[in-house]
Parts: structure tokens; C-alpha cells; sequence
């Protein structure tokens, strides 16, 4: 899709600049304030309505981020490896609302693994951002549990573990959106956004981003430098609006491949490298172990299933729960006694 | 001599009748479906109209090990624990140590197949053929042990005269659309009636006459009552991780919500989850609150610790919040089964740096219901996490109750502005104090007004949600919150004080203890007149410095080692520091009226 003006008012009446947070304070050059501002230019660009929207963060330098995109969007910048069940809990409270949320490695692979998996089962109906740079920034570059084993790094030293895939993670715990992609490719960061906002449950997005300070050795698989030589896109992708029509560029058959999505849009995927087939569960833990393997860096959309129902669509939710009028909340006096009546 | 006829050899003179004043104690092994038999007891005295409850006293354990069920009958309305005068002994590997605790007069009725019984010359000793009176029933083996069981209800009925119907009336509302099982179970009672009317000879004094005090009285548990009052208050989320004795207060909510909040389609109008674990619970909670919905989580001790840095969060941050705090042993796992009121001063300031909660302390099912709902409106008025703390004797024991009166007030949802008053307003500040209490407005995620959205975290923040480092804000924040707590004190419930006119000393309890403390100052009217401040809430009310003012000593009485209410009360009074003292008391078990008795005596006559 091709860049729109910045100041001109999108379909809600919005600039683009009315998209923007408060400043960042994060380091020149990280990876997380190109996230933040691909997160603009998608709000911009799909007339997102910022009191619709609801950030979700948990601790860390990649956790501040949502201070500084959609300022006109309430924000919660939870506890560390926490912001699943915050998260949980508003968009049962409200499940209309559309959910960002943006955690860490070391937030979402270490103190929040856990809730990071129970979240997947769950299907909460949110995207679900990874800022992932190998280390833990905001305590100083420790390693977090996603660098590679045998990495060194100048404070921390040389790390002797193996890392957590959290790509491979959310696939094995049922996520049905799952990406990854480079925060140094702002269109495909941008294009897998896109279409994660229009997923049915929890789209995750793994992008890796790097840390400018404690880990951007060209050697460091989480570095400007190492991504920007490897990254190996599994496909080419661009995302359609369900306004608009479908148009595929004339190509052979076979070469590309659309993703119907929740809401009526499509991704399109131009296959670069093989007949990648985003749907199968089996075949996507095969490519990425296999990448593992060979210390390849892929980026796309890893895998996708449609079919799973969120977490709101489970508990058969309708009037949102923080919308409830009184006489919902409350029932009336003869239910109270009908209810006595079985313990006297 | 058959075991029969050295029972029955001995014939203490007869006594004059007891009437509707014991304890009885059945000894079972845990995992035997006894909680049938011991609840007919408890509903066939409680339709006959005598005042009764029943405690069960029971292990950290699904099967095998020793467990009791207390049932009190008292004419007076006393409910609190007293040790058994009268003993169902069918455990085997407690019945040697059952026997030698019972008084002198007591009654043991045992199983027949019990080994090496303690013989003493002061009890009356009854048998029940339990296995031979199941000869001949239609029943799968795996449910005779349950079946056994009821064996003693039907000796019990003829020694102390409760008549069958009656038996049969609370079995029929135990097992309501089953009547199978009502049945077999009352086949049973009625054969172990039979073979005691012809076979024994009853030498206690122990009887029942039906009374007029339970009419109109509802008979359930505290943990009950509380769900009930919580679907009253409108709430919407709920969720939790097991954990004894909170477990049944999430069972509960979860049959109220789906039988009584649907929508005109039917749908839910609530979301209960269970969590991973109790940190995601409190998680949960705090997500649901500041998205505007009602939600609760309910927990123990240990539950509570994995809570605290949700609970600090909450408070700094402001979000409502209500966590039902049902007690048991601590510290650590402790006694997982038993209870006490050894979380008040952790649960008061739960969370690190300067946190403080309003705690509401329910002592009944009328309270338990009643704070179940008007937790949520202190919570979203306040915007802040309450905890109530109710005990595992209060949360899982049958406790006779009035039928609980609705809700009298409408929903009070706080200071949250909708996108016509951010209108009129032209904005606002998250965070500033504009009406002098303490309490600011906020706004709900979904707000369709520009200026509604403001940004929540756990770190220092300005009065327009910013993040801050100044010291003045931070200073501004943290005197803004103390004067939040300041409102709360006259928000919370006030403390129900009964003066006795010549009373010089005064006691101070919360929760279950009250049972134990009312009875011990009835009988102490003339020895030792007594006032009594029983405590609702945290904060505490200008009402407690007044009641110790008026009295020479005042007595802290509570349920854990350290006199942790007596703590935070001379923290808050420390003018009266001097006057209070502490009765501090804990075993697992429920307080008795004697324990208090005896322990204020003692002290007075020291004093
Ligand atoms: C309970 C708790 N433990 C530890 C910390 C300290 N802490 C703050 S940020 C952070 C690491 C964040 O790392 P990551 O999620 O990788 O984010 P990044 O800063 O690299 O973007 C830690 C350990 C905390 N805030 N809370
Ligand atoms: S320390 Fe690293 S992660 Fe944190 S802001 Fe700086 S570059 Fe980004």
C-alpha cells in the first residue's frame, strides 16, 4: 500500500499526527520507537478511533512504549510479565474495545512466560507485540531468555543457555496468528499489523528490535546489522481492507497466496522462497526449528488459523460487562428470595 | 460379656434431663461421605426449631485421615464451639484419644467394630451394629461406607427422640430431585432406630424437644452468603485459583451468576475465570476494574502473598478492586484446613512502600451478604482494592442466618465521567483532588470523547497521569492518598458497640470470634460486666477511640499468635496505647466461650 500524507485527515477526520504519544524517552536508535511509529502510521492509515483502542504494557524499555504512541487511547502500563491478565480482564470488562499490547523478551519470555502461555490458550482477542531484543534493557543488558546460547555480550558476558522461541511457543500453545519480523522493515512490520488488528484472537507479533546500547553487535542475531544482512521473508505481504477490493497483481498461480482474516480483509502473501503454507501448525514448527538450525532469521506470517473463537466469543458475552445497566447487574427482590427460600 | 452387655452393665443413676443444651462430635474417616449424615443432624434440629450449628473440623487431605464434625444444639442460640458431651466414635485410629476427651457424663456411641474401646466407669456407652444393620440393602458396594454412616444418625434420633419424619424432611432437602438416595439412606436410619429401640436402654440425660427459634431462618454457609451478596453488588468479573477455603465461595458465585445474571437472550452477563494462578487472578481483577466492569477474586493466605504487588498497584494506581480474604492457618502453607485471623495485619497494608486497604470483616451470613455487595460500591467510590476478610469457620461451617435483606441503596459507581461531562468539563486531571475527599475522577477505556484517555502505571505519575519523578508530585500523591484513606474511615461500615452500663472493661473482636465472646459475656454479666466493640472495618472510626476512652481496660481478642489486630489498633490509638491489651489465641480451631472466660479472669484478677 503506498504511504498516505501525513496531514491529511483520514476517514474518521484524524491526522496522522493525532496518533502520536508523548515524546520518547527510550534511546536514539532503539528498535522499539520504530515499532511505536509503525503502530501510528497503521492507526492512521485504518481510521483506527483512538478512544476504541486500549494499550497494554508490562516492564521494561519496550513496555514504556505505548506512552508513546495514540495519546488519545487510554494506556496501562501493568506489572512486569503481568500485562496478560490486565489485559484479560479489560477486554472482559470490554470486549469491544481493540487491544495493543507490547511487552519485552525478558517481559514476556522470563517473569511472564507463564501468563504469556495461559494468555494463547485463552484467545484473548488483542495483538500481542514482542519487542525483542536478547537482553533485558531497562536493568542494563542482562541476557533474557530469548539471546542465543553461546552469545557475548560486553556486560553480560557469554550465555551458556539455549534460547526460548516464543514464535515456536505461541504456535505449541494454539495461538492462531503468529509473526515475526524486524523492526528495521518498517512495511512488513507494518503490513503483519495490520492484519493481526483484524485477527479473530491473540496475534502474536515477534519483531525482533534491537538495543542500540547493550546488544547491536553486527554478530548478535538481534542486531541492526545481522538483521538487516539475514533477514530471510518467507513471502511478500501486503494487507487489503475489507473496503476494498481485491486486487492481485497478475502473477503465475501458485505464487501467491491470500489469507482470508477475521473481519472480512485479506492478507496477500507473494511466496519468495518456497510454497510456504502459513496454515500448517506442523509445517511451521518444522520451518522454524529448521531455521533455528541453520541460524536463519525468517520473518513473515508464521502460521495462521482463523477458526479458534476468542476468549469473549467462549463466554458468550453480548452487552459489554462495564456497559451493564444497573437493572442487569442487580436482579430483583423476588430472585433474592426465591434463592432463600431453597436454604430455610 | 458380649460387647452389648458390657455396655450396658454398668447403669449410672439417672440424671435430670438435659433438653436441647450439647455438643456432639462424630468421628469419621475423611473421604466416607459423613458430610451427609452430619448435615441431616444439623437440618433435623435446626426444622425442629432448637438453634444449632454445626462446625466439621476437618484435615488437609481427600481421604483416610481423621475428621470431626462439631454440631452444638442450644436452646439459648448459643453457636459458638463447645467440646463435645456427646461422642460418635467411627474412626478407629482417634476413638482411644476421642474417649478419654469426653467429660464425665458423657455419652460414646461407637461402631461396634472398633478395637479396644477405653473403658470408663463415667460415660454411657452405646454400640451401633453399623455393618450388620447394612445386611441384606440393595446397594454398589462403593457407596455402603456413605450408607454406613447413617447408621448413627438413626441411633442418635432414638437416644435424643428427634422423630424420623424429621429425618426424612432434611434427608428429602439434602438430596432434592434424588429420591433414590433419600431411600437408601433413610432405610438405614431407620433400621439403626429400630435395632437401638429394642436393643439398648438409654441411661443419658441428653434429649430434644422441638423449640419455635429457628422459624423463618435460613440455614448456609458464610462462603454462600457472600457469593449471593456479591451477585447483589453487580459483579460482572470473577476469577481465581483454587485454594481451601476459598474454593467453595467461587463454587457458589459461579451457581448464583448462572442461574440469576443473564441477559433478556440469555446470555451471561458476568465472565468467570479461573486463573493460572493468583497472581493473573488479581491481574484479572484489576483489569476488569479499571475497564469499568465489578470484579472480585477470592483467596487465602497464601494466595493473598502472590496478590500483594497487584494489590500495591491498585492502590497507587487507583483501581477498584474487591478480594474476599477467606483465612486459614498460617504462616506458609500452615494448616491449610483450619482457621484463623492471621492475615489482618499483612491483608491491612498489603503491598510494598506505603500501602494501605479498607478491610470489611462480615461475622455472620447477614454480614457476609450485605459486604458481599457493598464491597463494590466502597471499592468504586473509593477506586481503590477492599478486602474482606472472612475465616474458614465463618466461609465453609452452616451458620443459621436471617433471611438477608435486599440491597437498600442503588449501585454507587464513584466519580467516573462520561464523554458529556468530560464535555461540559472540558477535560480532566486523572488524578487531582477537586472535591477535597481525597477521591478523583477517572474515565473508562471506550469513552468516546477526545479528551477522555489518560495513561495508568504503577510509577510515580502527576496529577494529569504523567510519569513524574518530581518530588512534589510524588509528595502531593502520596498526602492526596492518606486523605483518600482518611474518607474511607467515614465510608466504611462503623462498628456495632453494645455498652454495659457498669462495665470498667471492654473487649474489641471482629468476625467469627463475636460467637464466642457474646457467650462468654452473658455469662460473665455478673462477675465481670463487659462491653463489646465488635469491628466492621478498617479503618477504624473516630467510634473505638471513644470506646476505649470510656473504659479502664479494653481486650483485643483474635485468632493468631501476635495480637496482630491489637497491633494496629494501638498504632491507630496511640493515645490509649496503655489501655489495650491483647487476647491472642491460636490452635486451629474455633474460639469457645470458656477459653474467654477464663482468659479475662485471669487477666482481670491480675489486673
Ligand atoms: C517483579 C519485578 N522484577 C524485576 C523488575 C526489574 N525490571 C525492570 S525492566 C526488566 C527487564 C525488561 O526486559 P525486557 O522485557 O526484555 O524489555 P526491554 O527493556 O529489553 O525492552 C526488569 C527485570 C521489575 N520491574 N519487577
Ligand atoms: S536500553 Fe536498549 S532497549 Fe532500552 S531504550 Fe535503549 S536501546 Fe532501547
Amino acid at each position: 500500500m503506498k504511504e498516505t500524507t501525513p496531514l491529511k485527515p483520514n476517514a474518521v477526520g484524524l491526522s496522522k499526527k493525532d496518533y502520536d504519544g508523548a515524546p520518547s524517552t527510550l534511546c536514539k536508535g532503539c528498535g522499539h520507537n520504530s515499532i511505536a511509529s509503525q503502530i501510528v502510521q497503521v492507526a492512521y492509515e485504518l481510521n483506527l478511533k483512538p478512544h476504541q483502542v486500549i494499550k497494554l504494557s508490562g516492564i521494561g524499555c519496550s513496555s514504556k512504549s505505548p506512552a508513546y504512541f495514540l495519546g488519545m487511547s487510554h494506556g496501562f502500563n501493568a506489572l512486569h510479565g503481568r500485562m496478560p491478565s490486565v489485559a484479560t480482564g479489560a477486554l472482559l470488562a470490554n470486549h469491544t474495545l481493540k487491544a495493543i499490547g507490547v511487552s519485552g523478551d525478558g517481559d514476556t519470555g522470563s517473569i511472564g512466560l507463564g501468563q504469556f502461555k495461559h494468555l494463547l490458550r485463552r484467545n484473548l482477542r488483542m495483538v500481542y507485540i514482542i519487542e525483542n531484543n536478547g537482553v533485558y534493557g531497562l536493568t542494563k543488558g542482562q541476557f533474557s531468555a530469548t539471546a542465543e546460547e553461546g552469545l557475548r555480550l560486553k556486560y553480560a558476558g557469554t550465555n551458556p543457555f539455549p534460547p526460548i522461541d516464543l514464535c515456536l511457543e505461541a504456535i505449541v500453545a494454539g495461538c492462531g496468528f503468529v509473526a515475526r519480523s524486524f523492526a528495521g522493515d518498517a512495511r512488513q512490520v507494518r503490513e503483519l499489523l495490520k492484519a493481526a488488528l483484524s485477527h479473530r484472537g491473540t496475534a502474536v507479533l515477534d519483531i525482533i528490535s534491537p538495543c542500540v546500547t547493550f546488544n547491536n553487535e553486527d554478530d548478535s542475531p538481534k542486531s541492526y546489522g545481522y538483521g538487516t544482512q539475514h533477514e530471510k521473508p518467507l513471502h511478500e505481504l501486503g494487507f487489503v481492507p475489507p473496503a476494498e477490493e481485491i486486487s492481485i497483481e497478475p502473477l503465475t498461480p501458485g505464487e501467491v497466496r491470500l489469507v482470508e482474516l477475521h473481519d472480512g480483509s485479506h492478507l496477500r502473501l507473494r511466496n519468495l522462497e518456497e510454497a510456504y503454507d502459513p496454515t500448517d501448525q506442523m509445517g511451521a514448527i518444522r520451518r522454524l526449528l529448521d531455521a533455528q538450525a541453520r541460524g536463519e532469521f525468517i520473518t513473515g506470517l508464521l502460521y495462521y488459523n482463523p477458526h479458534r473463537p476468542s476468549l469473549a466469543e467462549v463466554e458468550g458475552l453480548g452487552t459489554p460487562l462495564a456497559q451493564l445497566p444497573p437493572a442487569l447487574m442487580r436482579p430483583g427482590p423476588e430472585r433474592l428470595e426465591a434463592v432463600l427460600r431453597r436454604y430455610s | 460379656m458380649s460387647v452389648l452387655e458390657r455396655a450396658q452393665a454398668v447403669l449410672p443413676a439417672p440424671r435430670e434431663p438435659i433438653v436441647n443444651d450439647f455438643s456432639i462430635a462424630v468421628a469419621t474417616v475423611n473421604g466416607t461421605g459423613s458430610q451427609t449424615a452430619n448435615l441431616t443432624l444439623l437440618r433435623s434440629f435446626f426444622r425442629l426449631g432448637i438453634p444449632v450449628h454445626g462446625k466439621n473440623i476437618f484435615p488437609s487431605n481427600i481421604q483416610g485421615l481423621p475428621t470431626w464434625y462439631h454440631i452444638r444444639v442450644s436452646r439459648e442460640g448459643y453457636v459458638a464451639r463447645k467440646p463435645p458431651d456427646i461422642l460418635v466414635a467411627f474412626n478407629p485410629t482417634t476413638a482411644a484419644e476421642d474417649v478419654q476427651g469426653l467429660p464425665a457424663g458423657g455419652v460414646c456411641l461407637y461402631a461396634t467394630d472398633l478395637k479396644n474401646l477405653p473403658q470408663r466407669d463415667d460415660l454411657v456407652y452405646y454400640p451401633v451394629p453399623a455393618a450388620e444393620l447394612l445386611a441384606g440393602l440393595e446397594v454398589p458396594v462403593k457407596r455402603r461406607p456413605y450408607l454406613a454412616n447413617m447408621a448413627y444418625v438413626g441411633a442418635l434420633a432414638w437416644m435424643l427422640g428427634v422423630p424420623l419424619e424429621t429425618v426424612a424432611e432434611a434427608l428429602a432437602a439434602q438430596f432434592e430431585q434424588r429420591p433414590k438416595l433419600v431411600e437408601d439412606n433413610l432405610e438405614v436410619v431407620r433400621r439403626a432406630h429400630a435395632w437401638a429401640s429394642e436393643n439398648l436402654r438409654k441411661q443419658d440425660p441428653y434429649r430434644i424437644e422441638p423449640m419455635e427459634k429457628t422459624q423463618g431462618l435460613i440455614l448456609m454457609t458464610g462462603n454462600e452468603a457472600g457469593a449471593l451478596g456479591a451477585v447483589f453488588g453487580g459483579v460482572s468479573v470473577a476469577a481465581w485459583y483454587p485454594i481451601t477455603p476459598a474454593t467453595s465461595f467461587m463454587d457458589a458465585l459461579r451457581g448464583f451468576l448462572s442461574e440469576l445474571r443473564r441477559d433478556e437472550a440469555g446470555r451471561p452477563t458476568y465472565a468467570v475465570v479461573q486463573a493460572e494462578d493468583e497472581l493473573a487472578a488479581a491481574g484479572i481483577v484489576l483489569g476488569a476494574g479499571w475497564a469499568g466492569a465489578r470484579a472480585l477474586t477470592a483467596t487465602s493466605g497464601p494466595g493473598l502473598s502472590l496478590m500483594a504487588e497487584f494489590m500495591s498497584y491498585g492502590y497507587f494506581a487507583e483501581i477498584p478492586a474487591v478480594i474476599w480474604d477467606i483465612q486459614r492457618v498460617g504462616p506458609s502453607t500452615g494448616l491449610p484446613t483450619r482457621t484463623s485471623q492471621g492475615d489482618v495485619a499483612f491483608a491491612y497494608t498489603l503491598g510494598h512502600g506505603d500501602t494501605k486497604h479498607p478491610i470489611l470483616f462480615p461475622s455472620s451470613l447477614e454480614e457476609c451478604f450485605e459486604f458481599g455487595w457493598r464491597a463494590f460500591d466502597l471499592a468504586e467510590e473509593l477506586q481503590t482494592p477492599v478486602l474482606v476478610l472472612s475465616d474458614l469457620d465463618l466461609g465453609m461451617n452452616h451458620w443459621m442466618g436471617r433471611p438477608f435483606a435486599y440491597p437498600a441503596e442503588p449501585l454507587k459507581r464513584g466519580k467516573v465521567l462520561s464523554a458529556e461531562a468530560l464535555e461540559v468539563r472540558g477535560g480532566f486531571a486523572r488524578y487531582k483532588d477537586v472535591d477535597g475527599d481525597g477521591i478523583p475522577y477517572r474515565t473508562l477505556p471506550g469513552t468516546p470523547h477526545p479528551l477522555a484517555a489518560y495513561f495508568t502505571r504503577g510509577s510515580g505519575h502527576n496529577e494529569q497521569a504523567q510519569y513524574s519523578e518530581r518530588p512534589e508530585d510524588y509528595a502531593r500523591l502520596m498526602a492526596r492518598l492518606a486523605r483518600k484513606f482518611e474518607t474511607a474511615r467515614r465510608l466504611v461500615p462503623p462498628p456495632a458497640v453494645e455498652l454495659h452500663p457498669q462495665a470498667r472493661i471492654g473487649v474489641i473482636a471482629y468476625g467469627s470470634t463475636r460467637y464466642a465472646i457474646e457467650e462468654a459475656r452473658d455469662r460473665l454479666r455478673e462477675r465481670l460486666p463487659l462491653s463489646f466493640l465488635r469491628l466492621r472495618a478498617l479503618p477504624i472510626g473516630p467510634e473505638v477511640g471513644e470506646f476505649v476512652a470510656a473504659h479502664e481496660r479494653v481486650y483485643v481478642i483474635e485468632l493468631n499468635r501476635d495480637g496482630q489486630l491489637h497491633g494496629i489498633l494501638r498504632a491507630e490509638l496511640p493515645e490509649h496505647a496503655a489501655k489495650l491489651r491483647s487476647l491472642a489465641y491460636l490452635d486451629g480451631l474455633p474460639l469457645t466461650a470458656a477459653w474467654v472466660m477464663a482468659r479475662l479472669l485471669e487477666k482481670e484478677e491480675a489486673a
